[in-house]
């Protein structure tokens, strides 16, 4: 849809799974959700955040891909791996920073977010969009997100590696990219 | 990390990555499923075109209409010579024997092989084509030599009076 954008903000997510629910329902993957709800640290909170595809400008999936199975569309949505090409190796799943690639093993093909382009191509909003009763995802104008206290970001950076996507995240106000350093997150005893 | 550059262009990566782009639209080599595609539409084609010269030579008329047409006076082609005309159009060109003998032959010029002139030959009495060799008898048109398959079409001749007047075309066409 020209003009529309999807924007991520975890911090409205509530964890009630609907957008599982409608990914599911979607005749194209019928049964296998495309999204995930995932909590941040079960043992602490009860934090959810949606995890959907961010549609890298130069995904690194697609990058890492030995078959040439994933293919970015020329309005920059990154396909799902080609079911003629993929022999399900899972180098995209390891190589993603989102975590989003999912190697289906019973299929042998690797099924992923799509913002579902049969949907957004003819001018209809992606599914989990449609139902987030919370504002977590919205598929709306660049303005309409603007009224909102977060800002669109991005931009990411995974260590020495930059990351620009076509979805966005809201981050908090005056932060220009989100930068994430994976040591940071490595378990060290106290 | 050259390989995950965002400002890399096309042109600027390995070889292999020009050949395998990430971007649907800078694939330039032809798939299998394009190449299936184009084998199926082009044969749909021909048959398509094939049924359609069928369909149109069944409704056609196959013999032209007979219309008389004066070619000469029979004193402007003296026995021996040859004279050349049209018939049924102005397209149709068409050669005009008679024999020493006073036979008069009449057929299309056009070689059944690939529609070159034929001329006369008259020691061997056979009408010859000079383009690829095709021989064929004066008498009746049919194919000596060469590479035609079909006779000449024929050319009916008759006297009327002084005139000589091509009556109709007899494809020669056996069934």
């Amino acid at each position: 849809m020209f003009g529309y954008e999807f924007y991520v903000d975890p911090s409205r997510c509530i964890g009630c799974r609907a957008c599982e629910a409608a990914c599911a329902e979607c005749e194209t993957h019928r049964g296998v959700p495309m999204i995930s709800v995932d909590f941040i640290d079960r043992s602490l909170g009860t934090e959810t955040v949606p995890t959907v595809c961010m549609h890298c400008d130069n995904p690194t999936c697609a990058q890492v891909c030995p078959a040439d199975a994933i293919k970015k569309t020329e309005d920059g949505v990154v396909q799902s791996a080609l079911k003629p090409r993929c022999i399900a190796c899972g180098n995209c799943v390891v190589a993603c920073p989102f975590g989003v690639p999912k190697v289906m093993v019973k299929q042998q093909l690797m099924m992923k977010c799509d913002m579902c382009y049969d949907r957004t191509s003819v001018g209809k909003k992606p599914l989990c969009a449609t139902v987030c009763p919370s504002g977590a995802l919205s598929y709306v104008r660049p303005a309409e997100i603007a009224l909102r206290r977060e800002r669109p970001v991005n931009t990411f950076r995974f260590g020495n590696q930059t990351v620009t996507t076509k979805v966005f995240m809201m981050a908090p106000a005056k932060r220009e990219e989100i930068a994430i350093d994976v040591a940071d997150y490595v378990w060290e005893p106290r | 990390m050259s390989g995950l550059d965002d400002s890399a262009k096309p042109g600027d990566g390995p070889l292999w990555r020009e050949e395998f782009p990430v971007r649907a639209v800078d694939e330039r080599l032809v798939t299998r499923r394009q190449f299936a595609k184009f084998l199926t539409l082009t044969s749909l084609g021909m048959l398509v075109g094939n049924a359609w010269i069928l369909v149109r030579s069944l409704f056609k008329d196959p013999a032209p209409a007979s219309v008389a047409f004066r070619i000469a006076a029979a004193s402007e082609v003296p026995p021996g010579s040859v004279r050349l005309f049209a018939y049924p159009g102005p397209n149709d060109p068409c050669i005009l024997i008679r024999t020493a003998a006073d036979q008069l032959y009449a057929y299309s010029q056009k070689c059944t092989h690939l529609s070159c002139a034929v001329y006369c030959d008259a020691t061997a009495r056979t009408l010859e084509c000079p383009c690829h060799n095709g021989r064929f008898t004066l008498e009746e048109g049919r194919v000596l030599a060469g590479p035609p398959t079909r006779p000449l079409p024929r050319i009916l001749v008759e006297r009327r009076g002084d005139d000589l007047v091509a009556v109709g075309v007899d494809l020669q066409v056996r069934a």
